[in-house]
């Protein structure tokens, strides 16, 4: 294991690592979103109360779980790049966060979708929505904090700094259900209880989290690559390697 | 159950067709740009090396 950390923190023995593991990755998300899709569109039966609207809970839950996932993966992974100045961790923070700033966009519409039926609005200032759209402009706040400075290792820490102290909104987003009355129902899979949700609707929802969760673990790597590339770019290895190519 | 009744969704296409549609938009988009990204950067990057030899 820890020789395993060790070959991780050499640049290139991640890029050509992160590069092998990429396919099966997409492999392993193509097998959980064709079942999911499947037998959330197909075989669930409609909802007893909102019929076949609530269709759109299979990928609006999963996009919810994920975004706030990957703030803390984001948020975790600077902490350490800040802590032991591991560039590794600095390269898969800074990746995650348009991903996350995407499942966070995809979280609010996709409601704003499903609340226009039911609720009558497209958009009220509920607690839980609100912090959602906190959480957005964390991540786009991140991202540009990120861009705005040159030096990368300089920006690495700025950007690391801001996602820690977002951190604080994550419970508020998780809790924002219990701790006030709104319009935004209670959570139905992640109770202490018995879920409250039929199993025919609960496998293809965790289907399609595991598929959101695998899709984030190769896009992940793949922009990983793609920033360890651009900070490497005068390094021997990388020269080597679009030489290899041409 | 007939395939225009499933692309009816009970009455809620627009809102659960559109949802599903905007969902691939953004994944697919998410996954060209690094593929793209990439393919630019190894560009760029021969391009410098070709002109560094060339001096």
């Amino acid at each position: 294991m820890i020789h395993f950390f060790h070959q991780m923190s050499s640049p290139r023995y991640f890029y050509d690592f992160a590069g092998r593991l990429v396919p099966w990755l997409v492999i392993a998300c193509v097998l959980c979103l064709i079942p999911g899709l499947y037998l959330g569109l197909v075989e669930a039966p409609p909802d007893y109360q909102q019929g076949d609207s609530y269709r759109i809970i299979f990928i609006h839950v999963p996009a919810a779980w994920m975004s706030l996932f990957i703030y803390m993966v984001m948020a975790g992974s600077g902490a350490i790049g800040l802590i032991w100045r591991i560039k590794l961790a600095e390269v898969i923070s800074i990746a995650s966060a348009p991903i996350g700033a995407s499942f966070t966009f995809l979280a609010l519409a996709t409601g704003s979708l499903w609340g226009k039926p039911m609720w009558g609005a497209w958009w009220v200032w509920d607690a839980r929505l609100t912090s959602e759209l906190l959480l957005l402009f964390l991540y786009l706040g991140v991202m540009s904090l990120y861009n705005a400075i040159e030096d990368r290792r300089t920006a690495s820490r700025a950007a690391a700094i801001l996602a820690i102290v977002g951190v604080v909104n994550i419970p508020i987003i998780h809790y924002s259900v219990e701790w006030w009355n709104t319009l935004h129902q209670g959570p139905t899979v992640t109770k202490l209880d018995k879920p409250s949700i039929h199993l025919s609707m609960l496998i293809p929802l965790l289907l399609m989290a595991a598929a959101f969760k695998l899709y984030y673990a190769f896009l992940v790597l793949m922009r990983a690559r793609c920033e360890v590339l651009r900070r490497e770019k005068n390094s021997r290895w990388v020269k080597d390697l679009v030489g290899q190519a041409s | 159950m007939s395939f225009s009744e499933f692309l009816d969704m009970g009455g809620y296409a627009l809102y659960v067709w559109s949802s599903y549609g905007l969902t691939a938009v953004v994944l697919i988009v998410n996954l060209a740009i690094p593929v793209l990204q990439r393919k630019k950067l190894l560009a760029d990057i021969a391009r410098r090396v070709r002109r560094v030899a060339r001096i």
